[in-house]
Order: C-alpha cells, then structure tokens, then sequence
C-alpha cells in the first residue's frame, strides 16, 4: 500500500459534500418516488388502476406539483429512469420542476438481483456495466444523486460471509463510480424484515454488515463525506411474536449506526421497509430523540411511507388531486418533524415523556 | 454468520464503558509510564543515571508523588509490569498512591516487536500467548485498563497489505481478551514519523490503518464502548522539507478519525511520538479547536511529552525531586487545557488568530 493516487480534486469533493449536506439540512428528507415499474404494477393494483405509462406519469405529476412549502420538508427526490424524461401536463418536464423548488433529483442506478450461487438463495445487485457513461448522462440531464439497493437477508446460515462481502463490494463500486461523475452515493444495504427472529439478532447483523459496507467504502477510496446511507432501521422480523417500542427500535438503531458509521458521513435516511406510515414516523422520532452521540443528519428516504395514503387517496381519479397532496404533504411534514425530534404524535404527550423510556445502551 | 453469541454481559459492558468514561473525562488524558527495562535505559543514559530497579523506583516516584493538581487532568496512568508491584519510600504501592488519586491504573501488556518474514522490514507484535491469565492477575493486581502498541511505517511500499492486517488483528485479538478479563484495551496502532513523506501521505496511510483497525475489532466481536484509540496524530515525516501548522495538522487528524472512527469509541488518546512537549500541546490545543464535528473525546497518552522536562530536572538526584514533580505537574496542567482547546501557548497568538488558519476540510 504505498502511494496515494486522489480519486478526486478538491472542487469534485466540495460539489459533493455539498450536494450531501443539501439533501439532509434542517430535518429535510427524500422521497423515494423510484419505484421500477413492476414495483409500481403492484403500488397501482391495490387501487384497482392500471399501470400505463400514463397512469404513472399522472401520479408522480400530482406528487412533484404540490406547493412549493414542500422543500422545507424534501431535499431531494429519487427517480427511476422513465421518469427522469417525463412531463408534467403543461410539457414542463419533473426534473426541472422539482429543480425549480430547490429540490434535488437523483436516479436508481442498480438493474436488480442476481443470484449468488452456492448460497441459500441469496443476492448480489447488478448495473455496474456502463454505469460511468450511464452517471454522466443523468448528470447532465439533471441528477445529482444516485441509489443502489443492495438486499441481505436474515434466515438458515444468512447473511453469509460471502453474501456480505459480495455486496458491500458491489456497493463500495457503485460509489466510486458516482463519485467520478458528480453524483452523490446513496448507499442502501438493506437486511429485511422478512423472517422470525428477534430486534437482538437483526441488530447484531447490521452491525456486521454496515462494519463490512464501511471497510468496502474506504478500500475503494469512496469520499465518506460525499455520500448518504440509506439503511434499515433495527427492528424485529415481520413474523416475530416479540413487540418493541420506538424507544427501543430507536437505541438499538443508533447503537448499531453508532458502532460502524463514520462521523464524516453527512446523513442517514432510513428506508421504511414494510413500516406503516406513522410507525415510520414514530420510530425516527425515537431515533432523533435517543441518548447516544449522533453526529450524522438522522432523516427519511420513504417510498411507501410517505405515498401510502396519497395513492388511496388518488384511486387514479384527477379529481381527487387535492385530496392526494394534502395527504402526501401531511406525511412529509409529519417526517420532516420526527427527523428533528418534534413530531407529536396524536396520544402521546411529547418528547419528555417518551425520553424514560429508553434503556441504557450497555444493554444493546 | 447467523446468530450472535455475546461475548460480554450486560453488566461487563456497563464496567468497561464506565471505566473507558473515566479515564477520558472531560480535561483528563493519560500519562504513559510504561516504558520497559530497556527504553528506560535510552532515558537515564541521556541524563547520566544508571539503569538500576532502584533508579527506577526513584524515578516514577517523582512521577507519581505529585499532589492533588493531577486529579483534574490525569485520568490514567500506564504501568510497566515492574513498577506496578514497586513501592514507594514509605512502603505504600504506587498502584495504591495513583488509585487514592483518583486515577484508574493500566498496564502494557504486549511483549514488543517482532519481523513479519518477507516484508521490507516490517513487524507484527507478539503477548498474547497466556495473556488471559496475566490480565485476570493484573485486574487482581489493581489494572482496569490496558495498551499494547502495534507499529507500522512508510516507506515506497509499506506499510504493506500484510503489515496492516496482520498487526489489525492482532490488536483485535489482545483487546477481545482484555475485555473478557474486565479490562479495558487502549488501542495503539502506530503509524511511525520517520521519513520524508508529506502530511497528505500520512493521512492516507493512517486512514487506510484505522479502517483496517475497526474492521477487525468488529469481526472480533469487540466493544467498542469498552475501548480507547491511541494512534499517531497525522505529521509529516521527520525528514520532510515542508512545515505544517497546529492547525494543519489538526484538521488532517480530525479528518483521518472523522472517517474512520466510530462514534461509539468514547475516546482518543494521541501518542506524541518525537513531538516536543510544547508542540504536543499545541497540536493537542488545535485539535480540540478544530471546527469539524467530534463525537469522541481527544485527549492524550503522552510519555516523553509529559516527562522530558521532569526527567532533566531530576538528573538521579534526590534534592531534584521537588523540583522535577512540578515540571510534571505543568505540563499534565498544560495538557489538561489542551484537551478541552483551552491552551493559550507560551506566547502564541491564541486561539481566536488559530481560528482562521484551519483550511476548508476538503482539501483533506
């Protein structure tokens, strides 16, 4: 290991790491508007509406439409492809109109799962062919942030050793390759809640991956302080008897983030996972509120948690427009307190008296 | 790697991240007394003092007969083996004397350098065979914590991939063990000044070092509450024509650990290498007036940087004595400022001057 050979220059840095501390300022968050469109088929089919080009296309435009207020609670709003090149009815085209409210745009970059053979049926995440020309395309048609989803799972013998690394060094690639691009990393090595097994276990093996995510980063000379970390929150698998209060999901989460996530890195925007919308709320409240050093922004990048009630609300009608960004700005709002720690929540009687709740961290 | 076998309880966690906190308290570092049988020699030698036990004996008697002024900035004081079952004039043990001070007593533990075969000249270092059973004596014997210093060097082509690993694990491996033993393990991975190399160099160096270092504590399953860092602040090489500024070399360290570091280790004590005491305070001062967030405390375990001036005024003479605790003391005072960025300098600017010299961290 001799010499130094700088991935970038000093101005490369400056633009990232002020894209990065952008996104996350005052409380802001993302929204997670990526969904592939075999994602969104499922999204439209709960509402009975068909999943057109079009259909899509009317949804996000009510979505990227609402009052520009929205920016004080969104700092960047991440795209799949098509809609990077779409328009709103007026021909004005989503990415300048999210631009114009000061809000930053990225892209989903990874091109799915594949799978790692030899293992119990777990995945590695593909897109890293072409994906320097692919950065500095969306570069130059308006992005400034990329997201790369990488899934690991709790079950017999997983995560595996292999799966871990193989995964964290797809992830470390992906950031390298952004950075050379004047794209800002998103980083979402995501463990899910599919399985049975308690918070302990699922904190235990965050902590294993994000350590191995971090080793990755800096073996591929990644700028830590021009990237974000899109992580799952510590919790219980969705099958588990055990229940667990955001206090609880809040200490074990920032025990985990606390032990493996350099200080360098500007911010946290935990993914909701299958997290209903006010317990997504409720838990990063918890998280803004725990006890322990966090010199990271701790935020949201919400796909269904923050569209969940705007696209029952939609049920595919234009007229029911109003109705539809109302709710989703209720839910924007609603995250951008929590990710401040001043979300009250209907019920509860506010910060105070949710601070005894947490349980000393030697204990995690 | 499914489950999780703690490898402390709850209760061994709260005594090590208590003791941990104690020794980095706000204003308190550490004095490192640890020198064996044959650095000792090099010491005396260049004072014109025999090396004899009983010299010794005398020695880190002025050391640690000062009064209670040590109490607000000594948290820690490191033992050689010998000394931690010598006495003082009056019979009491010396463990006793600093342990009614208040200060938590350490040991060094490892058993010093040796070659790692094939490689330009680099070491590993050996002590962990049977070290189980030392610590669990030692712990009997009055030590709550330990050191044991890993060394590594640049050079064109070191500190190499096998250096760096081997030496990551083998600091993870001693402070494992420590931690079974109820002791808490100071880490020293040190990074030597020798050579011409540039400060960028060697924050490079020392970043790829520390992200080896934690990655390795973590696949030790290590507690990172339970521990402190004791690494190189980041300097050019002896021999490099450039000369840097406190405030240089702040940034580059506060930099270097920012990326580096988990949030959740609750200290960092620098070593001062070949640093004289007045620049080991300065830079000190700089660090803890760096403008870059800092979850940890940064403090400092110093040897010579605490002693050099004792040492001279001591010369092997008794009438001496008085006169060589009290450059002790002022400099342990000197260095308790410099840990919360409170030192004036002995005829510098001050801080607010200071304060304008640190360059935007993206240079870094």
């Amino acid at each position: 290991m001799a010499y130094q050979f700088p991935a970038l220059t000093s101005e490369q840095k400056k633009e990232l790491s002020e894209i990065a501390q952008c996104i996350v300022a005052s409380g802001k968050g993302i929204l997670a508007a990526d969904e592939s469109v075999g994602t969104m088929g499922s999204r439209l089919q709960r509402i009975k509406v068909e999943n057109t080009e079009e259909n899509r296309r009317q949804f996000r435009e009510i979505l990227f439409t609402v009052d520009d207020s929205i920016s004080q609670s969104i700092g960047g709003v991440i795209l799949f492809h098509e809609t990077l090149y779409q328009k709103d009815s007026q021909g004005r085209l989503f990415r300048d109109i999210l631009k114009e409210k000061g809000i930053v745009v990225g892209i989903k970059l990874d091109q799915g799962g594949a799978p790692l053979a030899g293992t119990n049926k777990e995945t590695t995440i593909q897109g890293l062919d072409g994906l320097s020309e692919r950065c500095a395309q969306y570069k130059k048609d308006g992005a400034n942030f990329g997201k790369w989803r990488a899934v690991l799972k709790i079950d017999n013998q997983c995560p595996s050793h292999l799966a871990i690394q193989e995964n964290a060094n797809t992830l470390a690639r992906y950031a390298s390759i952004c950075q050379q691009n004047g794209l800002v990393p998103i980083v979402e090595p995501e463990v899910i809640a599919d399985g049975d097994h308690d918070m302990e276990h699922c904190q235990y093996v965050t902590e294993k991956v994000l350590a191995a995510v971090y080793k990755a980063l800096n073996d591929h000379h990644v700028y830590l302080e021009g990237t974000l970390l899109k992580p799952n929150m510590v919790t219980a698998g969705h099958a588990s008897t055990k229940k667990y209060t955001p206090e609880q999901v809040a200490m074990a989460t920032v025990t985990a983030l606390y032990r493996t996530v350099p200080a360098a890195v500007p911010g946290i925007c935990f993914l909701s996972g299958g997290m209903s919308e006010e317990d997504a709320t409720l838990n990063l409240n918890a998280i803004n509120l725990c006890p322990l050093p966090k010199p990271w922004k701790l935020s949201f990048s919400y796909g269904r948690a923050l569209q969940a009630s705007a696209l029952a609300a939609w049920s595919g009608r234009a007229a029911n427009k109003k109705a539809t960004q109302e709710a989703f700005m209720k839910r924007a709002l609603a995250n951008c307190q929590a990710a401040k720690g001043q979300y009250v929540h209907t019920g509860s009687s506010g910060a105070a008296s949710t601070q005894s709740l947490f349980t000393a961290c030697y204990t995690y | 790697m499914p489950h999780s076998y703690p490898a402390l309880s709850a209760e061994q966690k709260k005594e090590l991240s208590d003791i941990a906190f104690r020794i980095v308290a706000p204003g308190k570092g550490i004095l490192a007394a640890d020198e064996s049988v044959g650095s000792m020699a090099k010491r005396l030698s260049q004072i014109g003092v025999e090396n004899t036990e009983e010299n010794r004996r005398l020695y880190r008697q002025v050391l640690f007969s000062a009064d209670d002024r040590v109490r607000k900035c000594i948290g820690g004081v490191i033992f050689f083996h010998e000394t931690l079952y010598q006495k003082d004039d009056n019979g009491v043990l010396f463990v006793r004397t600093i342990q009614d001070k208040g200060i938590v007593v350490g040991i060094k533990v490892d058993k010093g350098v040796v070659p790692l075969a094939g490689t330009d000249g680099e070491t590993t270092t050996q002590g962990l065979d049977g070290l189980s059973e030392r610590c669990a004596q030692y712990k009997k014997d009055g030590a709550d914590f330990a050191k044991w210093r890993c060394v590594l060097k640049i050079s064109e082509r070191t500190p190499s991939a096998l250096a760096i690993l081997e030496n990551a694990n083998v600091l993870a491996r001693y402070a494992s063990i420590c931690q079974q033993n109820g002791i808490v393990p100071i880490v020293e991975p040190e990074i030597l000044p020798d050579g011409d190399h540039d400060l960028k160099r060697c924050q490079y160096v020392t970043e790829k070092v520390l992200a080896a270092v934690y990655k390795a504590l973590s696949d030790h399953h290590v507690y990172l509450e339970g521990t402190l860092l004791k690494p190189n602040m980041v300097t050019p090489g002896h021999a490099c024509p450039i000369k840097y500024s406190p405030e240089e070399i702040a940034m580059a360290t506060v930099t270097a650990l920012r990326r580096t570091v988990p949030p959740a280790v609750p200290g960092v004590t620098f070593l001062s290498g070949g640093q004289s005491e007045e620049e080991a305070s300065l830079n000190l001062n700089a660090i803890n007036q760096c403008p870059l967030p800092r979850p940890w405390a940064l403090t400092f375990s110093y040897g010579r940087a605490l002693q050099a001036s004792a040492l001279n005024t001591w010369r092997g003479q008794r009438d001496n004595a008085g006169a060589a605790t009290e450059e002790f003391i002022k400099r342990a005072e000197v260095n308790g400022l410099a840990a919360q960025g409170k030192y004036e300098g002995s005829g510098e600017d001050g801080g607010a001057a200071a304060q304008s010299l640190y360059i935007a961290n993206h240079a870094y």
